[in-house]
């Protein structure tokens, strides 16, 4: 009862799950292709997708994908040996045993006639995939807890899926060396195999099983009496031997038996087996209710996002369907930390505290906006901060486990979010050359507005009549900020001119325009000065800090040896700190 | 000599041929090169908006060299002049150099100024040598013109980068001759490629980019050869962009200075990524004879 109940209860769950699931996959969107797609127009497009992605050479791509990366890991084990040998212990295990133990009604018992959990070599290796499980958790922990660099905060979710397993599994071999010990079970299966036994013949059974099968029965100690041992293996070699193997071959079992074996009585007393059973099956209808809101999600996901992305590329898949596929590899991020570890600027959190640097941990924030959670705009310009610090490096992407192409993702939701008008100080840094270099796959409007918006911004801190609602009021304090560059040192030198406008001469900027003033506002030697008179509102709403090249050649050219770019640099610096403070 | 070769984040929008040149040019002339699987990015891009991110970032690099005994070889100028200013910014301010070891501690790392990084063009010029180079020649290019485009960072500022005169270099001029390409003289030869701004001010940044390839084209030249990715970018993928888009109508293709160099050590052109160009460069083989 308690079992059929359990177990429809948690697949009903499961199958809800998955469905709802996958109905996400369709009705969120987190980038910029599925704004204005309908759900009807997703599913179809979905549909004829897959349609004449199988009935096309494609398909082999997709087997291929499917066998190398999805079954044997093989981008895992690419990137990380000991993260593939953690992995594939616990997949491994945890696949025979799903396959082999949970449903032998549907496999092993269909498949071999003369099966029984209790024999080899069935016994042996539910035991041992029970140990890889075990072990590759151990290892999982250990890696995460015990190892250097970098690597993403562990999350309940991480926490949750490792916790599941390990209960599982040790229930399980606690339950099995519980049975070993038990005599109330072994007395049961007396009485339902044994053909009207006598008391000696069980005595002699008994005497037999405490000696080599680990049973504790009450009253009989060893040594044993060879004639009683000899007769208790003809019963056993005519009742039971056919349904069980020695339980030695169970290693972890059979050792749990002996660590428990000193109390054993006691424990079958307690009616430790039932107990154990009801936690072990409750741990597993509880992971399997749980399973699709859980990171084991990825068990479904994560095949299916390697798949997708072997055969969709932006410019040739349908936008419907990319939408749609960022949903999917949201759902098969299992946070495994790979991208974080191999990010090229993860090293920037250290000076610039927002998680959503790292790709790792951009998922999560990711996932709310999919979600459709109401986010302040200061959290919203906190993703957006993180989505910007990237060198579109691709690394991440190369090493994602289920394949997620996070270059993309980023591109994708960082122009979503572009589309709100949160202005993006960042735009105007190198950190946008990867936008630049893919504004054709955007339109115009939409390319140029975030830049002119975040432009303005700066432009209006120049604008005296205005200030009051446009500009970003000095923070910092005046004094401080010419104490901050005196005190800088790429920025200190800036007093050494005296304005013979050799820079501004050598500036290629400044040179393209007829009129640069009017354009860029303060030139170089002007800059030089006005930070000397701290006329910062002319200093910070010149369009020159935002055009310079940093190509060197002002301060090259300088004869006072005044470091005009490096100077240029620290006031973007500055710029970009105060712009942060006043848009978050 | 064994150095720590350090690959460029721009390599992977789309110059894949920088990778496969490079690879192939340094096994040619024997130079044993290991790629640092924890090298990030070299800071240039975090510049422009947090000084210590950058210098940190940067450092970071060195310092993962430092423990392996190695110098860098830098096959980009900005990754070149990050990486050189940092080198020189710890070593003229110990508080700094301070912090920044006391930030990558946490990784068990330390930069005490041992490492030194190199730009190829360095190595191939002052290390290697011009004649040591000449030597390994397979083919040379005849009446094939070139202008040459030193790039920003492998120049400016000289005081810390310290390759060549910043004002009248020559060291990349005579790489280049050395293959029997005329290096022609062009106005704007050693101004920058307007790369650092696409993205922030296209216009501005085509702008620049156009009045260098009508420069190169005026002084005779049948294409621009680059040392950088950046500027690679910026005269391949970008001037495509202008073609299409801007309505600009000089176009001069640009080569990969190890690509041209890779040609003449008898390299496969298609080992050499040839091929990979927006603007097609395939062309240039018909100026190589043997020697």
């Amino acid at each position: 009862m308690f079992f059929t109940v359990s177990l429809y209860l948690s697949l009903a769950i499961f199958t809800v799950g998955l469905l709802y699931k996958a109905s996400t996959w369709f009705r969120y969107n987190v980038g910029i292709e599925g704004r204005d797609i309908s759900v009807s127009t997703r599913v179809a497009a979905a549909t004829r997708g897959i349609i004449s992605t199988l009935c096309s050479s494609k398909i082999l791509t997709l087997l291929k994908v499917f066998i190398l990366d999805g079954v044997f890991q093989a981008r895992t084990l690419r990137e990380d040996a000991f993260r593939w040998i953690i992995h594939m212990c616990i997949y491994g295990g945890f696949m025979v045993l799903l396959l082999m133990h949970a449903l032998s009604k549907f496999t092993t018992s269909i498949l071999f006639t003369d099966y029984y959990p209790t024999v080899n070599p069935f016994l042996f290796l539910r035991d041992l995939s029970a140990i890889l499980v075990i072990a590759g958790v151990a290892l999982a922990v250990y890696r995460r807890f015990a190892r250097r660099g970098w690597r993403p905060a562990t999350n309940a979710m991480d926490l949750y899926a490792m916790v599941i397993l390990a209960v599982i599994m040790i229930s399980g071999i606690v339950l099995d060396g519980a049975k070993i010990l038990s005599n109330t079970v072994f007395q049961s299966m007396v009485q339902d195999y044994l053909v009207q036994p006598d008391e000696e013949q069980v005595r002699a059974l008994s005497s037999y099983w405490v000696e080599d099968f680990g049973l504790v029965a009450p009253g009989l100690k060893e040594p044993f009496d060879p004639k009683i041992l000899q007769e208790g293996k003809t019963i056993h070699e005519m009742s039971c031997m056919q349904c069980h193997s020695r339980p030695q071959w169970a290693l972890a079992s059979y050792a749990a038996s002996r660590l428990m074996k000193p109390v054993a009585e006691e424990l079958d007393r307690a009616n430790l087996p039932s107990v154990l059973w009801h936690l072990h099956f409750l741990a597993c209808f509880l992971g399997l209710a749980y399973l699709p809101f859980s990171k084991m999600f990825h068990i479904f996901a994560g095949p299916l996002s390697l798949m997708a992305n072997a055969v969709m590329e932006r410019g040739v898949s349908a936008p419907a369907n990319l939408a749609t596929k960022q949903i999917l590899e949201l759902d098969a991020c299992v946070h495994c930390g790979a991208c974080t570890r191999r990010c090229s600027v993860a090293v920037a959190f250290k000076e610039i505290p927002n998680v959503n640097i790292l790709p790792s941990e951009k998922i999560a924030s990711l996932k709310a906006l999919a979600a459709g959670k109401n986010l302040s705009s200061r959290e919203l310009r906190t993703i957006q901060q993180g989505l910007f610090l990237c060198t579109n490096c691709n690394r991440c992407t190369m090493v994602c486990p289920v394949g997620i192409n996070l270059r993309d993702l980023w591109f994708s939701v960082r122009e979503a979010l572009l589309q709100r008008s949160l202005p993006e100080p960042l735009l105007l840094s190198p950190v946008s050359l990867y936008r630049g270099l893919m504004q054709e796959s955007l339109d115009q409007n939409q390319y140029r507005s975030p830049i002119s918006l975040v432009r303005d911004i700066f432009a209006a801190d120049g604008d005296r009549r205005t200030e009051q609602e446009m500009s970003i009021p000095f923070e910092l304090g005046e004094i401080t900020l010419l104490t901050t560059l005196n005190a800088s040192i790429q920025a200190n030198s800036f007093s050494r001119c005296y304005g013979c406008m050799t820079c501004s001469n050598a500036c290629p900027v400044a040179r393209n325009y007829n009129r640069p003033e009017e354009v860029l506002g303060l030139l170089p030697h002007q800059l030089m000065h006005a930070i000397s008179f701290r006329q910062w509102d002319l200093v910070f709403s010149s369009m020159m800090l935002w055009d310079c090249l940093g190509c060197y050649q002002c301060q090259e050219n300088c004869p006072q040896n005044v470091r005009v770019a490096d100077i240029l640099y620290e006031l973007k610096g500055l710029a970009v700190s105060r712009a942060d403070e006043k848009f978050a | 000599m064994k150095i720590a070769l350090f690959r460029c984040c721009m390599t992977a929008m789309g110059l894949d041929q920088y990778e496969s040149s490079t690879n192939a040019v340094l096994e040619k002339l024997g130079i044993e090169f290991v790629d640092v699987r924890e090298f990030g990015c070299c800071g240039y891009p975090l510049r422009n908006f947090n000084f210590r991110a950058f210098v940190l970032a940067s450092a970071r690099n060195l310092a993962l060299a430092e423990k392996r005994g190695l110098n860098i070889l830098t096959v980009c100028n900005c990754c070149y002049g990050s990486l050189k200013h940092t080198e020189h910014l710890l070593k003229e301010d110990s508080a700094l150099r301070g912090e920044i070891n006391a930030s990558l501690d946490g990784e068990g790392l330390r930069y005490e100024g041992r490492t030194v990084p190199k730009h190829f063009l360095q190595i191939l010029h002052d290390d290697i040598g011009i004649e040591n180079i000449k030597g390994n020649l397979k083919k040379t290019f005849r009446g094939l013109k070139i202008a040459t485009h030193y790039g920003c960072h492998i120049l400016r500022p000289s005081e810390i980068v310290q390759f060549d005169n910043a004002f009248s270099p020559v060291k990349m001029d005579q790489l280049v001759e050395l293959t029997g390409a005329e290096s022609v003289p062009w106005l704007t030869k050693l101004e920058c490629c307007g790369s650092p701004l696409i993205g922030v001010n296209d216009d501005l940044s085509m702008d620049l980019t156009e009045k260098k390839l009508v420069n190169a084209k005026k002084g005779g030249a049948d294409y621009l050869c680059v040392a950088c990715p950046y500027c690679q970018m910026q005269f391949d993928k970008v001037q495509k962009m202008m073609l299409a888009h801007r309505g600009s109508e000089v176009s001069l293709p640009s080569i990969l200075f190890l690509q041209l160099l890779g040609l003449c050590l008898g390299i496969d052109s298609h080992r050499l990524g040839l091929e990979m160009n927006r603007l097609p460069i395939t062309g240039i083989q018909q100026f190589l004879s043997e020697q």
